[in-house]
C-alpha cells in the first residue's frame, strides 16, 4: 500500500474503495465482542466460513468479524447485509439453514428474528428491534459494520476523512472554536469541558506537549469504551490525531488495561495501519504535520483511571494520584502540558469535525450535547449498551430500550457512575439523564455503568459492596481515604452481618464527610457517594439492619434462614438431591428439614424447589420454626381436587 | 526464565527506565509470575532500584510475586454478577478448592482471582477458567465445571 500523501489522494482511494465494495454483495456481519464470544459466536463464526465454502459461495459472499453492536442479551447476534436483516442467539446449528434460505433464496428465517414477548410481533430488521430503535446510536452504530482489523472498512464509512478537513481546511484555533460549540464534555466521568480543556494546553508556553487517550476503564459493569476500543479503533485513533493537531502535540499515548487483550490487539493493529497508509507518522497526509502514538497497558490498578495517577503510570512508576493544584493540561505526562481524554471523548471528535458543532448539540440537552453509551446491566431483560442522547429518562432507558425487569420483580433502584456513584430510586424515574441532574440527584454520571437493581437486591450490601472496592483500590497515599473508607467498610460490613448498632450511621456520615473534604484525588473524595445516596433514599433499609437484625430484600447471608414450610413440602427431594452441603434432612414422603448448623446458605434449595410448591422460604429477623417431629413427617397427598 | 529472554524484553523496550511496567508485565504474561532473580536482572539492566521494582510489583494487580496454580480460576464480582449472586458462586469455590481469593492451593492446581467486570454483564454471574467463560453461573453448576479441571 503506498502512503497516501495528500486529501486528494484519499478522497480517490476511498473511491476505489467504494467502487471494489459492490453494496449489494451479501455480507454477514457476525458480533465478535467479548460478550457475544462468550456465548458462542467463535463456533458460529466457523461454521458460517465451513458453510459457505461447503456451498461454494466464497466469491460472491463476504463475512465480517464485527465489534458490538450492544444486544449482549440476545448473543451470538449476525446481521446480514444489505437487507440488514438481525439475527439473534444464533447457533452454529443454524447457520446451514441461513445461508441456504436468506443468502441464497433471499427469504428470512423466522425462527431466528427478534419477537416482542408482550404482542408477539416480529422485527426482522435490525432498525425495527425496540432495543435498537429507541436508542441514537452516532457511536455505537459503526460497529457491527465494520472488521476492526480493517482499515478500509473504515474508510469506506468516510473514515479519516474529518483528520483530512482539519489539516487542509481548518486552522488549529479553529478546530479547538468547534469542540467548544459543540460543548463536548468529558465521557470518563468528570465531565469537564474538553475544548476548554485544549485550550489550555494549547495556550500553554511550553513547546512539547501530549495528548492521551484514557481506555483504563476500570468501573465494574461499565464495558463501553472496550467496545469501542476493540469495535472500531481507528475512530479513535482519528480523534486522538486532531486533538494533537489542535494543540499542537506530536506525541500521543493510549492507556489501556491489560485485562483488555483484544483492544491492545486491535488499536495496536490499528496504529500499525495507520502509519503504513500515512495517517500517522511524519508529514501526514503532506500537511507537514508530525504526530507518532504508542500504546501503553496498564498492570492492574483501579486509581490509574484518575488522571494524574495514569501520567505518573505512563512514566513508570506506581500510579498513585498528585494534588491539582496545577491542571495536568498545564502540567501533566513528563510535567508537560497534557490533553486526557476518555475514549468516548476522543471518538466523538471526528463526528462533530465532519457535521460541525450545530449537528452535534442538536443531541442532549442544553448543558450535555451529544449522546452517551450506558452498559446497561444487572436485573434487567436486554442487558447490553445503549446509546442515547442526554436528557433521556431513566424510565424510557430501562423500560423502552431495557425492556424492564425480569421475573415480573418490582424495581428498586438503579446505581450510577460506577464506584464513585450513587443509587437512585424509583421516585426519581423520570429523571433527564445528563451530567447536572445526575448530580443533583446524588449520583454522577461517571463512565456510564447502569446497574439496575430490584427487590431481592440488599440496598445496604450495596453500599458495602462498593466501599470494599474503593478500600481494596485506595493507593494509600492519602489519609482520609486509605483509613477512612477502610473504617466505613468495617461499619458497613458490621451492618449487614448483623452487628450494627446505635450511632453508626452517624458515625459512617461523620467519616463520609472528612473524606468529602480532605481526600486527595476524586476517588477517596467520592466514596462515601454509594452509602450517602443508598441512606438518602433507603434509610429504613439500614434501620431494619441496626435495630431489628433483618435484611428486608432477604439478602444479607448473616441475617437469613432457610426453611422449609412443611404444609407445603411435598417431598420431591430436589433440594435433598442438590444441596452442595448435605444440610436437608429428608427421605420418601418425608417432609424434608433444612439443618440449619450445617446450611451454608448458598440458596440452591431456594432456586430447585418447584414453583407448584414453594416450600423454600426465607426468614429474616424472626426465628425459625423448630422442626416438625419425625413422627409427624410423613407427606400427606393433596387431595388433586 | 533465562537472562537471554529478560535482555530481549527489555531491548524490545529500547532499554528505557519509563519502560519498566511493560517489561514487567511481559515476563508476567511469559512467566505467569515474577521469580525475583528475573527482577534482579530488570534492576540491574534498566538501573531501577529494586525496591522501586518491588513497590511496583506489590502495587498493581496483574503481578504475582508467587508462582500460581494450574487452572486460573476467576469469578467476576463487577456489579452486575455482584447482584445477580456472584458472592455464592466465590463462597461455592472457596469451599470446594479451600483457599481464599489470590491464593492459590499447595498443590499449584488451582490459582483462585476475583476480577473486576469481565464484560460479559448479559451472562453474570460470571466465571472464568483458563480463559473460557461461564455464564449464568449456580453453585450447583459450579461444583460440575470445577470437576472437569481435576
Amino acid at each position: 500500500m503506498p502512503q497516501i500523501n495528500s486529501s486528494e489522494a484519499l478522497e480517490k482511494f476511498r473511491q476505489e474503495l467504494l467502487t471494489k465494495n459492490d453494496a449489494d454483495t451479501p455480507c454477514i456481519s457476525i458480533c465478535a465482542g467479548a460478550g457475544c464470544i462468550a456465548s458462542g459466536a467463535g463456533e458460529v463464526i466457523t461454521a458460517f466460513k465451513a458453510e459457505i465454502e461447503k456451498q461454494g459461495l466464497q466469491a460472491g459472499v463476504n463475512t465480517k468479524e464485527t465489534g458490538c453492536p450492544g444486544f449482549c442479551e440476545r448473543g451470538p447476534v449476525v446481521v446480514i447485509y444489505p437487507e440488514e436483516i438481525c439475527y439473534l442467539q444464533v447457533k452454529p446449528e443454524d447457520v446451514a439453514e441461513i445461508v441456504t434460505k436468506t443468502i441464497k433464496e433471499k427469504k428470512v428465517v423466522e425462527r431466528l428474528v427478534y419477537c416482542d414477548s408482550l404482542t408477539a410481533e416480529k422485527a426482522p430488521l435490525e432498525s425495527d428491534i425496540p432495543f435498537y430503535k429507541n436508542q441514537k446510536r452516532n457511536l455505537l452504530g459503526s460497529n457491527i459494520k465494520i472488521d476492526p482489523k480493517s482499515i478500509e472498512d473504515y474508510l469506506v464509512l468516510d473514515g479519516y476523512s474529518a483528520l483530512s478537513k482539519v489539516l487542509t481546511q481548518m486552522s488549529a484555533e479553529s478546530v479547538v472554536e468547534e469542540i467548544k460549540l459543540s460543548n463536548l464534555r468529558g465521557r470518563g466521568g468528570g465531565g469537564f469541558p474538553a475544548g476548554r480543556k485544549w485550550e489550555g494546553t494549547r495556550n500553554a508556553p511550553e513547546p512539547v506537549k501530549y495528548v492521551i487517550v484514557n481506555a483504563d476503564e476500570g468501573d465494574p459493569g461499565a464495558f463501553m469504551d472496550r467496545a469501542l476500543l476493540e469495535g472500531n479503533p481507528h475512530s479513535i485513533l482519528e480523534g486522538l490525531i486532531i486533538g494533537a493537531y489542535a494543540i499542537g502535540s506530536h506525541e500521543g499515548f493510549i492507556y489501556v488495561r491489560q485485562e483488555y487483550p483484544l483492544a491492545v490487539e486491535n488499536i495496536n493493529l490499528a496504529i500499525i495501519q495507520a502509519q503504513e497508509y500515512g495517517f500517522l507518522g511524519k508529514n501526514i497526509l503532506g500537511s507537514g504535520f508530525d504526530f507518532k502514538v504508542s500504546v501503553h497497558q496498564g498492570a492492574g490498578a483501579f486509581v490509574c483511571g484518575e488522571s494524574t495517577a495514569l501520567m505518573t503510570a505512563i512514566e513508570g512508576r506506581v500510579g498513585e494520584p498528585r494534588p491539582k493544584y496545577i491542571r495536568s493540561n498545564i502540567k501533566g505526562l513528563w510535567d508537560k502540558p497534557s490533553v486526557l481524554n476518555n475514549v468516548e471523548t476522543w471518538a466523538n471528535v471526528p463526528l462533530i469535525i465532519n457535521k460541525g458543532a450545530e449537528w452535534f448539540t442538536q443531541f442532549g440537552t442544553e448543558g450535555s450535547s451529544g449522546t452517551k453509551i450506558f452498559a446497561l446491566v444487572g436485573k434487567i431483560n436486554n442487558t447490553g449498551l445503549v446509546e442515547v442522547p442526554m436528557g433521556i429518562t431513566l424510565r424510557d432507558i430501562i423500560y423502552k430500550i431495557g425492556g424492564g425487569i425480569p421475573d415480573g420483580k418490582k424495581f428498586k433502584a438503579v446505581q450510577t457512575g460506577g464506584p464513585s456513584g450513587g443509587c437512585i430510586p424509583e421516585s426519581l424515574l423520570d429523571l433527564a439523564v445528563d451530567f447536572d441532574e445526575l448530580s443533583k440527584a446524588g449520583s454522577m454520571m461517571g463512565s456510564g455503568g447502569m446497574i439496575v437493581m430490584d427487590e431481592d437486591t440488599c440496598m445496604v450490601d450495596v453500599a458495602r459492596y462498593f466501599m470494599e472496592f474503593l478500600a481494596d483500590e485506595s493507593c494509600g497515599k492519602c489519609v482520609p481515604c486509605r483509613e477512612g473508607t477502610r473504617q466505613m467498610l468495617k461499619i458497613l460490613t458490621n451492618i449487614t452481618e448483623g452487628r450494627g448498632k446505635e450511632g453508626d450511621i452517624e458515625l459512617l456520615e461523620e467519616l463520609s464527610e472528612v473524606a468529602k473534604e480532605a481526600a486527595l484525588c476524586a476517588l477517596g473524595k467520592s466514596a462515601p457517594n454509594s452509602f450517602l445516596s443508598t441512606l438518602r433514599y433507603f434509610r429504613d433499609e439500614y434501620e431494619a439492619h441496626i435495630k431489628d437484625k433483618r435484611c428486608p430484600a432477604l439478602s444479607c447471608k448473616e441475617l437469613i434462614n432457610f426453611y422449609i414450610d412443611p404444609e407445603k413440602c411435598q417431598a420431591c427431594g430436589a433440594c435433598l438431591k442438590k444441596c452442595p452441603a448435605d444440610a436437608i434432612i429428608g427421605g420418601k414422603k418425608l417432609i424434608h428439614i433444612v439443618d440449619q448448623d450445617k446450611c451454608t446458605k448458598c440458596g440452591t434449595c431456594f432456586e430447585v424447589c418447584p414453583t407448584k410448591f414453594s416450600a423454600v422460604t426465607k426468614l429474616s429477623g424472626e426465628p425459625v420454626p423448630a422442626p416438625v417431629p419425625e413422627a409427624e413427617r410423613t407427606v400427606v397427598k393433596k387431595d388433586k381436587k | 526464565m533465562d537472562n537471554d529472554r529478560i535482555d530481549q524484553i527489555i531491548d524490545k523496550h529500547h532499554g528505557a527506565a519509563s519502560s519498566l511496567i511493560q517489561v514487567m508485565l511481559e515476563i508476567q504474561s511469559e512467566h505467569h509470575w515474577l521469580p525475583k532473580e528475573s527482577l534482579k536482572r530488570v534492576s540491574q539492566k534498566l538501573q531501577v532500584p529494586l525496591t522501586q521494582i518491588l513497590h511496583i510489583a506489590t502495587f498493581y494487580k496483574a503481578f504475582s510475586l508467587v508462582p500460581k496454580g494450574r487452572h486460573q480460576v476467576h469469578v467476576c464480582v463487577g456489579t452486575a454478577c455482584h447482584v445477580r449472586g456472584a458472592s455464592r458462586i466465590l463462597d461455592t469455590l472457596q469451599e470446594l478448592i479451600k483457599i481464599k481469593p489470590g491464593e492459590t492451593d499447595l498443590d499449584l492446581n488451582y490459582s483462585l482471582e476475583t476480577v473486576n467486570c469481565v464484560g460479559c454483564c448479559a451472562l453474570g454471574p460470571v466465571m472464568e477458567i483458563d480463559g473460557k467463560t461461564y455464564g449464568k453461573m449456580t453453585p450447583t453448576e459450579t461444583i460440575d465445571i470445577l470437576k472437569n479441571y481435576d
